[in-house]
């Protein structure tokens, strides 16, 4: 599903920061949805983790994969914790 | 100490006693306390040190929600967590929980209730550093 290109903030933490060598970045992308991005970037960088191993932030709030983007919104992927 | 909840992030040393003298009220009849602390093993690999890395405005909302989800399950008078966050050597105190009550069954419960929802639910991760020269970041809790 496409949407048209708007500039999306990526955070990256942990396995996936040291994967996409950076912190953040801004993305232009048509992705729909925290999930088509997901893959994207996924492709793009050979995150090497599947989808289902991780959850989504928007705004700094966990929300569902299917959650729509709108530009300007900050996303981070949660890669499993280890905290504790 | 009045009870209000509090989740925080500490990049310095867990001081787990002076956090225990200062968690006091006249109500309370039990302080249950738990401290995670790094261990020289882990999945049969020697570790000599660690680095958690934290998504902070996530952890600290997260966090501050299980102490508030902890005092509205248990009758508890307060509940605390605080979480250390960088490089850690073996030994270090890598999270502190504290839980003050009247009773000591609602101190243990709701203790073991934030030390598994914060390792569950609050978004930090651990680079362990292992004798054997390596390192690796470990998800101890692969999502459902």
């Amino acid at each position: 599903m496409k949407a048209a290109n708007r500039t999306i903030q990526v955070e990256y933490f942990a396995h996936l920061r040291e994967r996409r060598g950076l912190a953040r970045e801004s993305v232009v992308t048509a992705a729909a949805t925290a999930a088509g991005l997901f893959e994207e970037l996924a492709a793009r960088h050979e995150f090497r983790i599947e989808r289902a191993r991780v959850r989504v932030a928007v705004n700094d709030a966990v929300v569902p994969w299917e959650t729509p983007l709108a530009g300007g919104d900050r996303v981070v992927f949660l890669t499993p914790f280890g905290g504790g | 100490m009045e009870g209000r909840e509090q989740f925080t992030l500490n990049r310095g040393t867990i001081d787990s006693a002076a956090l225990s003298a200062s968690f006091a009220s006249a109500s309370a009849g039990a302080l249950v306390t738990f401290e995670g602390r790094v261990r020289n093993l882990n999945e049969g690999r020697e570790v000599v040190s660690l680095e958690y890395e934290v998504y902070e405005a996530l952890a600290l909302s997260e966090g501050a929600r299980v102490l508030e989800e902890a005092h509205g399950r248990f009758p508890v008078l307060a509940a605390r967590c605080v979480h250390r966050i960088g490089r850690l050597e073996v030994g270090e105190v890598a999270v502190w929980v504290g839980v003050i009550a009247a009773h000591r069954d609602a101190a243990f419960a709701a203790c073991r209730y934030v030390i598994d929802e914060v390792k569950a639910r609050v978004p930090i991760w651990k680079k362990e550093y292992y004798a054997a020269g390596e390192a690796g970041w470990v998800g101890e809790r692969p999502e459902p």
